[in-house]
């Protein structure tokens, strides 16, 4: 792909500021906000950002309250349309959340419980204001559980059906059991404005896949925690695929908590005109010989089409032995989108096996179109052609082959709406 | 048999300095079955040639001709004189991430001929001409070109010449950054596809190294965006022994002058 441009902070920040480095914002006090709330119309990429000394500092917290109201200068929020939440950040979470309906493996027990439950909130803890307040304002959760040393007789289908464009609240929980091995589809599709928590619990040996898709109607938002625990010796790989929504919010998260697990994250996103597609990740590497790997691919078309990636890897003092390579990347198929891509590495201890990150957002290359064409391939085969092997990547990680045989056509479909 | 016809082209390229002419009234004609070199110092305008026969978007021709057998070449896409018998064997062969060598090869082919090939026969086909090319077979797994070698990326090229078939070939410098080995490999791919006798050959080319394995029937010298002269094999030996320097005196001289 054309790696014309590769997008990093600093490039983002034409106004450059002081304190900031390639390796992530360790901002200086100069640049702490002092626009007082709500005079300043905040714009993307410039706007003063209350800075965070470490991304392993960030708030958690069950409570509500602990979070103050979003203004969107706060880092983890800056590239987000807060006027787009269509009130997921401010209101009461009170409209009637998407069905949830589980099929697929029979070895695999489903059960709806009451938040009292134990399994709530055995993953994960809220990392920003949007999650707490799905947090707080669920009355019961999906549980999808794996029993121990339980192989799935086939993928396990959880379809997310939306009918109702009131701000609403989810709560789903994920627990592989140890040397369990299954895979999860969560199927998004329908009318939505959904502020939801995945907690998922991968326990020791356990082996699990957990596949988001998002396919919403066009006006859907939808925002997304998706936090899982990784225990020892465990594998874990988690596929975000985003066509459908008006805005839609990832923030999906892996944390070891035993040494030996391995982690792969995937994701593929493709923007159409007037879309914000976002993904903010983090791998907290917690403990030692741990490895994960990240790959994210976008492809943007049509006016004001947005993508955001943030990739946030933390290697704390104790993880030694730690192996980590994370890359994103995205082809502008148009004039007129925007792509903001910024991996973050944070390293405590030096020893490490590896560490590393890419970035690169190109546009369509005039030189790979001219190479194709030169052997006698139209002009709209080669574009296809290219787009479709850059994406392909990321759809062959699911092991679905339904699912990926409707992916794959979902994305032509993109194209072919694109006029590609 | 097939003509490829250049008349008196002129060709320029967008600089940030301006509009550069490059390509001065240049004339040539290629019949089936004919092996011409273009050879000429840096600068020269060879490699402009082929890329403007093959319809590169850089190039901007001002005047002149190129026709297939009567048919007008210039108004024609990129693609268009692909399937027209067209093609062009480049000098940087680009890396294409995500598209395999099978899938690129395949559908290459399914444009050019209008149809799919028979899978069984073009399968055996591909892997006939990667052995003789002497091309890994994990190479068709490959995505185009990407982490391959230079010498990889040229036996590839050539691989793409034996299996389309087309009337024209035009080689821009597939000799370059090739060790001697790969050299007589690519060169006995032209040669074998040449000997088909349905296919007239343009070799462009600095050195005459490539010319003791590709045999020319005619040799064309560039300087400064013309043919400064013509003649046959024997030219390119003259060549080898005395550079290019002659002509790059007499055009000082002329400047001078």
């Amino acid at each position: 792909m054309a790696e014309t441009t590769n997008v990093d902070e600093m490039t983002l920040n034409p106004t450059a500021i002081e304190g900031f480095s390639e390796e992530g914002e360790s901002l200086s006090e100069l640049n702490a906000g002092t626009e007082q709330l709500g005079l300043k119309k905040h714009s993307h990429g410039n706007a003063p950002v209350i800075p965070e000394a470490s991304r392993g500092e960030r708030l958690k917290s069950y409570d509500l309250a602990d979070f103050a109201p979003l203004t969107g200068q706060e880092e983890d929020w800056r590239f987000t349309p807060l006027k787009r939440l269509r009130g997921l950040h401010t209101d009461p979470l009170t409209g009637t959340a998407p069905t949830v309906t589980v099929t697929g493996a029979s070895n695999v027990r489903t059960e709806t419980v009451e938040r009292t439950d134990s399994r709530i909130g055995s993953a994960a803890i809220p990392e920003d204001r949007v999650a707490a307040a799905a947090w707080a304002a669920v009355a019961t959760a999906t549980v999808l559980t794996i029993p121990a040393e339980t192989i799935a007789d086939s993928e396990v289908l959880v379809d997310v059906s939306g009918s109702d464009s009131a701000a609403s609240a989810q709560h789903l929980v994920i627990h592989a059991g140890r040397f369990s091995k299954a895979v999860v589809v969560l199927d998004h599709h329908g009318k939505a404005t959904l502020a939801q928590n995945v907690e998922i619990n991968v326990e020791d040996g356990a082996e699990l896949t957990v596949v988001s898709v998002q396919q919403w109607d066009d006006d859907a938002v939808h925002v997304s925690s998706q936090q899982a625990r990784i225990g020892r010796n465990a594998r874990y790989k988690h596929v975000v695929v985003t066509l459908g929504g008006d805005l839609v919010r990832l923030t999906p998260s892996s944390v070891f908590t035993g040494p030996g697990a391995e982690v792969e994250m995937y994701g593929l996103y493709f923007a159409d005109a007037g879309q914000h597609l976002e993904q903010r990740l983090l791998v907290d590497h917690a403990v030692p010989n741990c490895k994960s790997r990240v790959t994210y691919k976008g492809a943007l078309q049509g006016k004001d089409a947005h993508t955001v990636w943030v990739g946030d890897v933390l290697i704390r003092k104790a993880a030694e032995g730690t192996d980590t390579y994370e890359t994103n990347r995205n082809l502008l198929l148009t004039d007129g989108a925007r792509s903001d891509s910024v991996p973050n590495l944070e390293i405590e201890t030096g020893l490490i096996e590896g560490a590393g990150h890419a970035s690169a957002t190109g546009r369509f290359d005039d030189e790979h179109l001219f190479y194709l064409m030169a052997r006698g391939i139209p002009e709209r085969t080669a574009r296809r052609l290219v787009v479709r092997g850059f994406l392909n990547e990321v759809i062959q990680q699911i092991g679905v082959p339904s699912l990926e045989e409707r992916l794959s056509e979902a994305v032509e479909q993109e194209l072919a709406a694109g006029n590609l | 048999m097939s003509t490829l016809e250049i008349k008196d082209l002129h060709v320029s390229i967008d600089t940030e300095q301006g509009n550069k002419p490059i390509l001065k009234g240049v004339s040539l004609t290629i019949n089936t079955g004919e092996i011409h070199a273009i050879m000429g110092p840096n600068g020269s305008g060879k490699s402009t040639l082929a890329s403007t026969i093959a319809g590169h978007p850089r190039y901007t021709v001002n005047s002149g001709s190129i026709t297939l057998d009567g048919e007008d070449v210039l108004t024609m896409s990129v693609d268009e004189r692909a399937r027209a018998g067209l093609f062009l064997a480049m000098q940087y062969p680009v890396e294409v991430p995500g598209v395999t060598m099978t899938n690129f090869l395949r559908t290459a082919k399914t444009a050019l001929d209008g149809e799919a090939p028979s899978l069984r026969h073009w399968t055996k086909d591909v892997k006939a001409a990667m052995g003789q090319l002497r091309i890994d077979a994990d190479f068709a797994q490959r995505n185009v070109n990407e982490g391959f070698s230079g010498g990889e990326k040229k036996r590839v090229e050539i691989l793409q010449l034996e299996l389309f078939h087309p009337k024209f070939a035009i080689l821009d410098e597939t000799d370059s950054g090739l060790d001697v080995d790969a050299l007589k490999v690519v060169s006995e791919g032209v040669n074998r596809e040449h000997s088909k006798g349905a296919m007239g050959t343009l070799l462009i080319t600095h050195y005459t190294r490539i010319l003791r394995y590709i045999k020319p029937d005619h040799v064309h010298v560039f300087v400064d965006g013309r043919i400064a002269e013509q003649g046959g094999a024997e030219l390119a030996d003259r060549l080898e022994e005395e550079g290019y320097d002659r002509f790059m005196v007499t055009e000082t001289a002329a400047v001078q002058a």
